[in-house]
């Protein structure tokens, strides 16, 4: 809400010396917070001046100016001596514009004059007297626009004859050193979205004297008059109150009076016409919304009800609008003429040339007005008070007002007769414990300081024993609940009254094994020289086709979004390589040849059907059963880690070339997770985009897949144009610390010496190491560890064939071993290879 | 081995004489005064100490002697040898420590060579102030509560006390599952976690919700549709706004240092009733007279805005099953990546999500 001071003070004896600034402070911590104090910025010697003589100089450029002399009262400076005229005080100034003539009275800046408009031309927007044309302008004539006014900008300001004196500050004249405060109203307070209301509560800060602008003369034309104009409410509910007055015989010619165009200019509304501007000026004044109706333009009576479905009106916006039986409207025997509360319509507008005017206030159901602004997505001035609600008593006032204003400065005629249907609705009482104030808030406030407060704030409070009943004042509708009611004492008592306890918590579980687990993994993968990054959770068609992800893969289907904020991102990803792709290819694009990071985040993974979140109501806590079905619907939202590295694991430099990351670098980084978590992983080759085909492993968890490393499709690195040989690894980490024991496994190990074994054995190039691993770890209650150290593939075995050498380490947990432990040890090894493999001992 | 001496004649032993044993030992001696490499020494050893050197030889033929010679040629020998050895063990041990010193000298290198083989890690400023904050309220006895981020709009909102016709669900611009009907959004505040947790558990509840959050806001410098909250909830007999700004006071001092304070100022949020937003002390100038003027923080003004925060909202509390004649309670909230922004002086809001590793590499694994 913008709030011009001298328009405020005109409500509230403010002290003179209270600056604005200190206002705005004392507004703040009224609930009203300042979000700036805006002026014009100009400064300096603006004053008015009156055309002496203009000579008109044609120049070479084709451009004809007028060398002027301006009087300009106590600011003549007869020391710069030009013709034509310096013998009259006065000053020269060349003008460009030829929208006057001698004798006019226009706004002249001096030197010195700072005009931010200006500041994109010269330096600071300072005017200065400076030589052109052949002659030394002595300052400027200005337009509108350099004054940043709103107007016509093609020609010079002309004022009204009469309207000032060469050399009057025209700062003060044309309010441009008005200052307005911004303020941020909370959607509880519709009140302070008024003058009025700010006026109340800058009031009720200070101390100083309100005059209400709502205290207006009795409304002295009878209700149902001759001149009333017809009105029929079919639905009290959504419109309780309807008022109306018809002015007649408005003059066109008559124009917006200075002083209230540059006010509502200055709260931030467009000066359009006077009868539209009065409208406006009262709905800022009281806060409540008017529609005015060109009355030659309506046809019968106005009549309030719902729209019938698939009911069309085109608003004052231009927008044809399809209307529900939850919007309200106003309308004629033609059918709607308005979108009741909201906006009016395109048909019956006021327009410059209207004569005679059917002025409504009309009080309207605040809950149905929010929803047709919401379905309709309109919000405009009058929506914003109407939905939060306004005072139900105002309307014959408001009608009122708008009236004597049309009548005073557009010449016209109050119809005799006023329009009134409905009563004002009584708000509910709200009764609470006198000691509630203090038990809430922490601050010893009494049953006298209450009441105090909320007087103050316009209640009407009764005292009952240890009860308070408070009727709120009617501009106050969102005064419903006791605990708005201490809301209102606290405001007045003061926030900073409230005293600081620190609480004791009974004694607390700590972070729970999951939290524990998440921080265990994070620093798990610094340590692996892997840099989180945080990406955005969105992601499209695009990235799939990018990833190489076949036409029905599941991570295709997403969580979509109504309005997202680009179509490329339309829903939810389904996988954490989509953000850490477009990572790499930034850090790439940046310069960073050697990228390791990482992402732990949630990925959203929709149900199989259509999934509809129940909406219950608020007066109790639903039922176990009914939160079920509230978590059911939702997708499945499991923390994933998500790894891809780039270039060199190990950097090359001056000790030597490094090694570039490879496929079994990601592998090794999940299977680093599995051991910390002490999960029990099974790595197996598996087939999957975006991967290498041949270069990828799915991990096994209890029989169910949780995820996949390795070396990325050389097309998928095309796609996204990155270098050769990005390695990535995926898997669900929610799964992961599911299966993690609560106590890892207990120390078991034999401090009987070790024998060392070797077994190179030749098995088909499709055998996996790691079942071959397996069996030789198995074999046996002796073998400790089998652990591969050569991979071999070429002349020295058969075409078809590898050698994969295993280095065993043999040990018994309750003796020596002898050389015949050792042997059998060591066939049945090899036996147990060939079983699972058809491996056999390479000689 | 020589043939046995036939006459038995000491004299005729020629090396065995006093002259001949002294010249073998300085020769010997002189030699190993020459060494001065391990080379040197070697050679040494193999021409005066080895099975074939003259003073072994010459030890060999004191076999030879008549019994009464031989004790006095074995000891002219014996004390030569001993000469030698010694000498040679102390030549040696110069040799080898003068040698071992210049191995030293020569395996000599440059430690300020850059050794960065291994890349190093670093997690994210969000992650890592997340856990700060949940450890100071852990240590107060708080838990930790987390919630989805696709919620429903039932605990987004109505819970909340922001009714579908609420004119402030306008002011969060939310993000909306497709279908609209699905009544599912992307959540805007942590607070569905905190209805979660009271609709689930019985008071006393004491928890910190830190979390994942969006709105509809275009990213630029100062706004981002992702971002990250931490909220904090209290349910408890007795608590009031008094106990509200005394963990507010405390947790700033556990984030901010000793001295840190709050302040509230009249807000309006659905769910809380009276509603506050909270100022920080500034952290920089702390308001003293003559910084604050200067500080570029707080703009001069002594305080920051750090979040918002209230007594909850009755309302909130019937829906969510806890009896608000008995229960009461304070919430509130704070934005992570602000706090980030302003401690770390960051100008741009959008470094911390578009993944440049440099911009998460100084924070190193804690804050």
């Amino acid at each position: 809400m913008k709030v011009p001071v001298t328009w405020l003070r005109e409500y509230v004896d403010l002290p003179e010396d209270l600056s604005t600034v200190d206002l705005a402070g004392r507004l703040t911590e009224f609930d009203l917070k300042l979000e700036e104090i805006a002026s014009s910025g100009i400064s300096g010697p603006l004053v008015v001046g009156r055309v002496l003589s203009l000579v008109k100089e044609e120049q070479k450029n084709g451009k004809t100016i007028n060398w002027c002399r301006v009087d300009v009262g106590a600011h003549n400076d007869a020391s710069v001596p030009d013709a034509p005229g310096d013998d009259v005080p006065s000053r020269g100034i060349i003008c460009g514009a030829h929208n006057f003539v001698e004798g006019d009275l226009v706004v002249v800046s001096l030197p010195g004059t700072v005009l931010p408009a200006l500041a994109h031309v010269i330096p600071g927007g300072e005017i200065s007297a400076r030589k052109t044309y052949g002659h030394v302008s002595d300052g400027m004539i200005c337009s509108s626009a350099e004054l940043d006014l709103p107007g016509d900008a093609s020609g010079i300001i002309v004022l009204e004859p009469g309207s000032a004196e060469p050399g009057d500050d025209a700062i003060a004249l044309l309010g441009l050193g008005e200052e307005v405060l911004d303020l941020e109203v909370n959607p509880d307070r519709a009140y302070a979205l008024s003058l009025r209301g700010v006026a109340r509560d800058a009031a009720i800060a200070t101390g100083a004297p309100f005059h209400d602008p709502a205290d207006l003369e009795a409304v002295t034309v009878a209700t149902d008059g001759p001149g009333a104009y017809r009105v029929e409410v079919q639905d009290p509910t959504a419109c309780p109150v309807f008022a109306a007055l018809t002015v007649t015989g408005i003059d066109p010619t008559r124009t917006t009076p200075a002083w209230l165009a540059q006010r509502i200019e200055l709260a931030g509304m467009r000066s359009i016409s006077l009868a539209v501007d009065v409208t406006n000026y009262v709905m800022l004044e009281l806060g409540f919304p008017i529609h005015g109706y060109d009355r030659s333009l309506l046809k019968g009576p106005l009549v309030v009800r719902r729209a019938t479905p698939g009911e069309q009106l085109t608003t004052l916006d231009g927008t044809t609008r399809t209307l529900t039986e939850s919007d309200t409207l106003v309308t004629d025997d033609r059918g709607p003429v308005g979108l009741g509360g909201i906006m009016g319509g395109e048909e019956v507008e006021m327009t410059p040339s209207t004569t005679d005017v059917v002025v409504e206030a009309a009080v309207w159901s605040a809950p149905m007005i929010a929803r047709t602004a919401r379905t309709q997505k309109l919000s405009s001035e009058a929506a914003k008070r109407n939905e939060r609600g306004v005072d139900p008593t105002l309307p014959a006032r408001a009608v009122r007002r708008v009236a004597d204003l049309l009548v005073e400065h557009g010449g016209g005629t109050l119809e005799d007769g006023l329009t009134l249907i409905g009563e004002a609705p009584v708000l509910p009482d709200v009764t609470l414990h006198a000691d509630l104030p203090a038990r809430v808030t922490g601050v010893d406030i009494d049953t006298v300081a209450a009441v105090e407060a909320l007087e103050a704030n316009g209640c009407e409070v009764a005292v009952d024993h240890t009860w308070l009943t408070v009727t709120p004042p009617p501009w106050r509708p969102d005064l419903t609940d006791p605990y708005d009611i201490v809301e209102e004492v606290l405001r007045v008592v003061g926030y900073d009254q409230v005293p600081s306890v620190l609480p004791t918590a009974p004694a607390g579980r700590g972070l729970t094994t999951s939290q524990k687990l998440r921080r265990r993994v994070g620093n798990v993968l610094a340590g692996e020289g892997l840099v989180e990054v945080k990406t955005f959770p969105f992601a499209g068609e695009a990235d799939w086709d990018r990833m190489g992800l076949p036409a029905d893969d599941v991570r295709r289907r997403q969580v979509m979004l109504e309005n997202p904020l680009s179509a490329e991102d339309p829903g939810m990803t389904t996988t954490l390589l989509s953000g850490l792709l477009r990572s790499l290819v930034l850090n790439i694009g940046r310069g960073h040849s050697h990228v390791h990071i990482t992402e732990t985040g949630r990925v959203f993974l929709p149900q199989a059907g259509e999934a509809e979140a129940p909406i219950y109501g608020v007066d109790r806590r639903p039922s176990d059963d009914e939160l079920a079905a509230l978590s059911a619907a939702l997708p499945d939202q499991p923390f994933h880690v998500g790894v891809v590295m780039s270039g060199e694991r190990v950097r090359s430099g001056w000790a030597g070339k490094g090694r570039p990351v490879q496929w079994a670098d990601a592998i090794a980084i999940v299977r680093h997770l599995a051991a910390v978590l002490h999960v029990d992983l099974e790595v197996r080759q598996a087939q999957q985009a975006p991967w290498h085909p041949g270069r990828c492993a799915a991990f096994v968890l209890d029989g169910a897949v949780i995820g996949h490393a390795g070396e990325l499709h050389p097309r998928v690195l095309k796609a996204y144009g990155l270098p050769a040989r990005v390695v990535a690894a995926e898997v669900d980490l929610d799964a992961m610390i599911e299966a993690s024991p609560q106590i890892g496994p207990r120390p078991d190990f034999s401090t009987f010496p070790v024998a060392k074994e070797d077994l190179a054995l030749v098995v088909d190039l499709t055998v996996a190491a790691g079942d071959l691993e397996a069996a030789l770890a198995g074999s046996g209650p002796l073998v400790e560890s089998a652990r591969l150290f050569d991979a071999y593939v070429g002349e020295q075995v058969p075409e078809g064939k590898k050698s994969l050498a295993f280095a065993l380490r043999l040990r018994a947990p309750d003796r020596t071993l002898t050389d015949d432990d050792i042997k059998a040890a060591r066939e049945a090894a090899v036996a147990a290879a060939h079983e699972a493999t058809g491996a056999t001992l390479r000689h | 081995m020589s043939a046995p001496n036939s006459s038995y004649d000491p004299v005729e032993v020629t090396p065995l004489h006093a002259d001949e044993v002294e010249r073998m030992r300085d020769e010997a001696l002189a030699a190993i005064a020459a060494a001065v490499t391990l080379d040197d020494l070697a050679q040494v050893r193999i021409d005066h100490v080895g099975d074939r050197s003259p003073i072994a030889l010459a030890n060999r033929e004191i076999g030879a002697l008549p019994p009464q010679a031989r004790k006095e040629a074995g000891q002219r020998v014996g004390q030569a040898r001993g000469a030698i050895n010694q000498a040679l063990a102390a030549q040696s041990a110069e040799v080898e420590a003068a040698a071992e010193e210049q191995a030293l000298v020569t395996e000599a290198v440059d430690v300020t060579l850059p050794w960065d083989v291994a890349p190093v890690g670093a997690r994210h400023p969000v992650t890592t102030l997340s856990e700060h904050i949940a450890d100071v309220f852990v240590s107060m006895g708080w838990e930790i509560a987390e919630g989805p981020e696709v919620e429903a709009e039932w605990l987004n909102f109505d819970a909340l006390n922001l009714g579908p016709d609420h004119p402030a669900r306008t002011m969060q611009d939310t993000f909306w599952v497709t279908p609209e009907k699905a009544a599912m959004v992307l959540r805007t505040h942590t607070s569905p976690v905190q209805a979660r947790t009271m609709l689930t558990r019985k008071p006393p509840i004491y928890i910190a919700c830190p979390g994942r959050v969006f709105r509809t806001d275009e990213l630029d410098a100062t706004h981002s549709p992702v971002f990250h909250q931490v909220e904090g909830l209290a349910i408890d007999e007795g608590l009031s706004m008094a106990h509200l700004k005394g963990t507010l006071d405390h947790f700033a001092q556990a984030i901010y240092g000793d001295g840190m304070t709050t302040r509230f100022r009249p807000s309006y949020f659905p769910f809380t009733e009276p509603s506050a937003e909270m100022d920080l002390l500034c952290y920089v100038c702390h308001n003293e007279p003559d910084a604050v003027a200067d500080c570029r923080t707080c703009k001069g003004e002594g305080w920051v805005e750090w979040g918002g925060c209230g007594v909850v909202n009755p309302r909130v509390l019937i829906a969510c099953g806890v009896d608000p004649e008995r229960y009461s309670g304070f919430a509130f909230g704070i934005g992570i990546d602000r706090t980030i922004t302003s401690r770390y002086d960051i100008a741009d809001l959008r470094d911390l999500f578009d993944g440049d590793i440099r911009f998460t590499e100084p924070f190193g694994v804690e804050l």
